[in-house]
């Protein structure tokens, strides 16, 4: 089974790495989309009285583990039309080993991406100390593998990856919206205020929050921030196990 | 028998919502042997493979894969099992190396072990020189070798072919067969839509519309048809079938262009139909019947391409 989990893992990582197009894009989008909202908005925006830079630099790192967590479940759709996934259902693998060795490889990836955003945090302006870059990792490595597991459900069960796009952009992109990454939520209109507290991804920004700039106002405390953000990361790796664990017709392209 | 066989199928049924795709099929496959399938599309040869795959459960009848029950103990199955599926199921960005590295983890191989199995079917499949190349640059042959490495590297008891010699020339489809040959004791078990393919195995089934026609080994089931056949090109083979007709009371059909008389003693007519038409015969073959002609009689019909097996439409899936 660890091996099963260690083969699909890596070849995540490798795969990734050998797509010079996905890894640059990957790279440089966060990048780009934090120089142009925090260069924009940079006079006229500070919420909470905060520069947005600064502010958008934790929703961006949110951003990062999203992004990545769905261009890297997006391939289970291509592995089940290029055939690839059929031969890792015939094989004597646990249905849960996949789900393990994909969301824990999609979810390294939004990691590593996450840190490689990290450490341009002084260029951004945001001083960061030893104990809140650990505490900020574990938060990330939560959330990746709360969105991986939310992405690898969605994949599993959708035919195509045009399918996954409307999804993507009616369903995950307003999770980011919502969740306070781009703009605070408080004060809200109270239908979405309403809205924040059911998304799961307020919780993984908010405590992302907590971690990378201690109190924040605005947000739920910390513990329940961290402990919403463990449920999501449970909930959606049980859902990503229950639905790779259902035999159908359709798996067999 | 039954202690022998690798597969033994009874009544086994299957049907995507309402359509039936196998209605009691029931077949051994002896332990050893090249055990065939052959169906046009749409005969229920894929669904049967699904089935003997582990992927798509079970529905009706009983089946038991070396000795374990299909419906109860699939992942018993499973680690005795080698498939190679009609689409690729290979990385084609990774290397050769790099597939089997992943498939022996599948398989809960690793370190040496791994290595070396690797390295024996590199060899065996003609591949070492090929091992650091990404599948996607090697040819349709060679990717389907990269799959019978792949499906061999776990020592697998039963192999599972599905139409894996589609798209692969004939000498690519006999290296292939000589792979698979080449392991002492395996058992085969493939299907496919090629005649001369199907002529190889030991034993092999006829399918039509979900059902056996016939079964045996293919040189009995040519036998049972009897006669000759008599095959005709011509540039106009319906005006020689009528001229036939005509002349030596013959009764012929054209079909894809050809023109076929089948008969006890045919031959006879071959200098008597030169003599008379042979400026516009293009081509004469007399022939004893094909596993077409088996086929043929069987269902009544030509082996004919006709529309692929439906896939299962949405709604209407059934759960495990």
């Amino acid at each position: 089974m660890s091996k099963a989990v260690l083969a699909l893992w890596h070849r995540e990582i490798v795969r990734f790495l050998r797509d010079r197009p996905r890894l640059t894009g990957s790279l440089l989008q966060p990048v780009v989309f934090w120089l142009l909202f925090s260069g924009a908005l940079h006079g006229s925006f500070k919420p909470g009285g905060m520069d947005y830079g600064e502010y958008f630099f934790v929703g961006t790192l949110a951003m990062i583990t999203l992004f990545t967590a769905i261009f890297s479940t997006i391939t289970v759709i291509e592995d089940r039309k290029e055939g690839f996934l059929q031969g890792v259902l015939v094989s004597p693998v646990p249905r849960s080993a996949i789900a393990l060795g994909k969301i824990l490889g999609g979810a390294s990836l939004g990691l590593g991406l996450a840190v490689v955003f990290l450490a341009l945090a002084p260029l951004a302006g945001v001083t960061l100390s030893f104990d809140r870059v650990v505490l900020g990792l574990g938060v990330l490595a939560l959330l990746a593998v709360a969105v991986t597991g939310l992405g690898f459900a969605l994949a599993w069960v959708m035919d195509s990856t045009a399918g996954y796009h409307g999804i993507m952009m009616l369903f995950l992109m307003p999770m980011l919206l919502l969740s306070g990454a781009f703009f605070p939520m408080e004060s809200a209109h109270p239908v979405l205020a309403w809205v924040r507290f059911v998304n799961p991804m307020t919780y993984g920004v908010g405590a992302l929050r907590h971690a990378l700039q201690g109190e924040v106002a605005g947000v739920p405390s910390f513990a329940v921030c961290l402990a919403g953000t463990a449920l999501f990361a449970v909930a959606t790796f049980a859902l990503g196990t229950f639905v790779v664990g259902r035999r159908r017709a359709r798996d067999a392209a | 028998m039954s202690d022998a066989a690798a597969v033994v199928a009874r009544g086994v049924g299957f049907a995507y919502g309402e359509r039936l795709a196998l209605r009691d099929v029931g077949f051994e496959v002896a332990r050893g042997k090249a055990h065939g399938f052959l169906g046009p599309n749409g005969s229920g040869k894929s669904t049967l493979f699904k089935l003997l795959s582990t992927i798509v459960p079970m529905q009706q009848g009983q089946v038991t894969v070396l000795g374990h029950d299909l419906a109860r103990d699939a992942a018993a199955i499973r680690r005795r099992l080698g498939v190679v599926f009609q689409s690729p199921a290979v990385d084609r960005k990774l290397t050769v190396r790099e597939n089997l590295r992943y498939a022996g983890m599948l398989l809960g191989l690793g370190g040496r072990d791994l290595a070396a199995r690797s390295d024996a079917m590199l060899a065996a499949a003609g591949l070492a020189d090929r091992q650091r190349d990404r599948v996607e640059e090697l040819s349709g042959g060679l990717r389907r070798r990269v799959e019978i490495a792949k499906c061999l590297l776990g020592r697998p008891d039963l192999v599972l072919l599905d139409e894996a010699s589609t798209g692969l020339d004939p000498a690519a489809r006999r290296d292939m067969w000589a792979v698979l040959k080449g392991q002492p004791g395996l058992t085969v078990l493939f299907t496919t839509h090629l005649m001369d393919e199907a002529a190889e195995a030991d034993q092999l089934v006829l399918l039509d519309q979900g059902a056996i026609v016939a079964a045996g080994r293919p040189a009995e089931l040519m036998r049972s048809v009897g006669g000759q056949v008599l095959e005709l090109e011509a540039a106009d083979p319906g005006a020689l079938a009528t001229e036939l007709r005509q002349a030596f009371a013959v009764e012929g059909t054209v079909v894809e262009g050809v023109l076929r008389i089948e008969g006890e003693r045919v031959h006879e007519l071959v200098p008597r139909i030169m003599e008379r038409c042979g400026d516009r015969v293009q081509r004469l073959q007399l022939a004893h019947p094909s596993l077409q002609d088996v086929f043929l009689k069987r269902t009544g019909k030509r082996f004919v391409a006709t529309e692929p097996e439906p896939a299962p439409r949405k709604g209407r899936r059934r759960r495990a």
